[in-house]
């Protein structure tokens, strides 16, 4: 009888189609509600905007295109050392930070000091202004005039930047670490897996999931915050805004600068949703 | 009375078609047991009766209402359908009795010395008095399961829903699970369960439904389908059932 030829038959009945019909004229509202809730806001923003009485000012002080075609080539060279900086410091970051989580969470008594010193870093890396950690590095280091020590404006940046967000970093790892179920540690064991081993091969590949949005977001601001370092003289994109802007009073290099940072982020964060997605994708499967 | 009518429902994962057009009746104080190889559609048909889960055709009536309308409130219904689940599913950052209180207290608006007077009531009358501030990693897979029970009936559903709620349990834990079923059919409550615990169905059960390719292959009094099934797929699912839970041939399980 039942047979599965009659199921390839099917078609679906007038209940069925009037259900699709109905979720269809539903599915089309909520989208005309969005887009026309949308085009209201994004419109009233506007016209706030352009009727306000110094727009005509702002306009031409902020958004003058000879300005912004002028100062382009200024603020790109800098953002290549924006874009260097920050990959640099990406790379140490990481390091510092996965170093750092592990001393704080692997369970051995011999490293009782290393955890302390790794506690004392992170409260005064994420204490301290990343500003001020800059000065401190870029200025102060050489200061001390010991050999070894580099006088090299870049490489100071990046261990300022390297220092500061290490911390944050840090905390991330470790919280994606310890947020692993402890039934996963067992069964890594069990296995006769050793500790660094079940550390490395299950739940770090689980804790990076986690980990990877709160990362990108320091990355994020950490791509910002390589303006920093023009504090101490480092020419990268905002120094280079900053001197474009200076020729002729106006602010046009900064909103240059503004849309370079923004295009710098946004690739990331599209590549993070992906991850994401894929990662969600994979372990549920097809819903089952 | 019947209270769930389920009229030609139909669910496809892309071309694997789970539910081929399933009728089945349930009446108010039964216990319907759903019985049938992985793969026959009975976590699908119990998801689908608790809206988790969209049919593609045929319709699902709980109490004369149509819940399968797309216009309906799926948490509307879901309130009077309780549902426990093969994994337990406790939220794992609550105590046990937290994890009772949380639907009463948030959506009967039920006040927190109310919830929790009526929670440890049921958690008493299911052996977990002393486990009411234990958090579910801390208990056993019966003590878990128990509150997922408990967790459900304190909405006072009208159709408890179970899905193979015994299929995670040591063996040793399994009575106490059923026991507490047993409870619950002797109170009147109205119960869908899929199972592989046929001596248990065989006791309990008003009737039973065997699943076979996405439909209703067979069906009747316990006594008939699992002691005489008319057809064949159903006499040898139930030969390989009672072979590997006796433990003579492991590989067909």
């Amino acid at each position: 009888m039942a047979s599965p030829s009659v199921a390839s038959d099917w078609t679906p009945s007038e209940v069925q189609l009037e259900r699709l019909d109905w979720r269809r004229r539903q599915a089309r509202r909520r989208s005309t509600i969005a887009l026309t809730s949308t085009v209201v806001v994004l419109g009233v923003a506007a016209v706030v905007v352009v009727s306000s009485p110094g727009w005509d000012r702002v306009q031409e002080t902020f958004f003058d295109w000879g300005e912004a075609k002028a100062a382009a080539p200024e603020i790109l060279d800098g953002f290549w050392t924006t874009v260097q900086m920050f990959l640099l410091a990406e790379a140490c970051i990481l390091a510092v930070g996965l170093l750092v989580a592990f001393v704080r969470v692997v369970p051995a008594a011999g490293l009782a000091p290393l955890k302390l010193l790794a506690i004392v870093y992170t409260d005064v890396a994420r204490g301290t202004p990343t500003l001020l950690v800059v000065y401190l590095i870029g200025f102060g280091l050489p200061a001390l005039q010991l050999q070894g020590i580099p006088n090299s404006l870049f490489v100071l940046g990046v261990i300022a930047l390297t220092f500061s967000y290490g911390g944050y970093v840090a905390e991330v790892m470790r919280a994606g670490i310890e947020s692993v179920h402890p039934s996963q540690w067992a069964s890594g064991r069990s296995l006769g897996l050793s500790y660094g081993q079940t550390l490395r091969l299950v739940v770090m590949p689980q804790a990076l999931r986690r980990m990877l949005p709160p990362l990108i977001n320091d990355f994020a601001s950490l791509q910002k915050d390589t303006a920093l370092v023009a504090a101490i003289g480092v020419f990268e994109a905002f120094r280079a805004a900053q001197q474009e802007s200076a020729r002729n009073f106006d602010y046009t290099p900064f909103v240059v600068a503004a849309v370079g940072y923004i295009a710098l982020t946004i690739p990331v964060a599209r590549l993070t949703d992906w991850l994401a997605l894929r990662a969600v994708r994979r372990e549920q499967g097809a819903t089952a | 009375m019947t209270l769930l009518r389920l009229d030609g429902v139909r669910r496809h994962f892309g071309a694997n078609q789970v539910l081929r057009g399933f009728d089945l009746d349930v009446a108010e104080h039964d216990v319907v047991c759903l019985i049938g190889a992985s793969g026959s559609g009975k976590s699908t048909l119990l998801r689908c009766v608790n809206l988790l889960d969209t049919v593609d055709d045929g319709t699902i009536w709980f109490d004369g209402r149509d819940i399968t309308d797309p216009r309906v409130d799926p948490d509307d219904v879901r309130r009077e359908i309780g549902m426990v689940f093969q994994a337990y599913n406790l939220f794992p950052h609550l105590s046990a009795l937290d994890n009772v209180t949380l639907a009463p207290r948030r959506l009967l608006g039920q006040a927190r010395a109310e919830a929790e007077a009526a929670a440890r009531v049921l958690l008493d009358r299911f052996g977990l008095a002393e486990k009411a501030s234990a958090h579910p990693d801390s208990l056993s897979g019966g003590q878990q399961q128990r509150v997922a029970l408990v967790r459900a009936l304190a909405m006072r559903p009208r159709l408890l829903l179970l899905d193979e709620i015994t299929s995670a349990l040591d063996p040793e834990l399994v009575g106490e699970v059923l026991d507490a079923i047993r409870e619950l059919k002797a109170e009147g409550m109205t119960i869908l369960m899929a199972t592989h615990e046929l001596a248990f169905a065989r006791e309990v059960a008003d009737r039973v439904v065997f699943l076979d390719g996405g439909r209703v292959l067979e069906e009747g009094p316990p006594a008939a389908v699992l002691d005489a099934p008319t057809h064949d797929r159903t006499a040898t699912f139930l030969r390989r059932v009672v072979s590997a839970s006796s433990g003579q041939d492991p590989d067909t399980r």
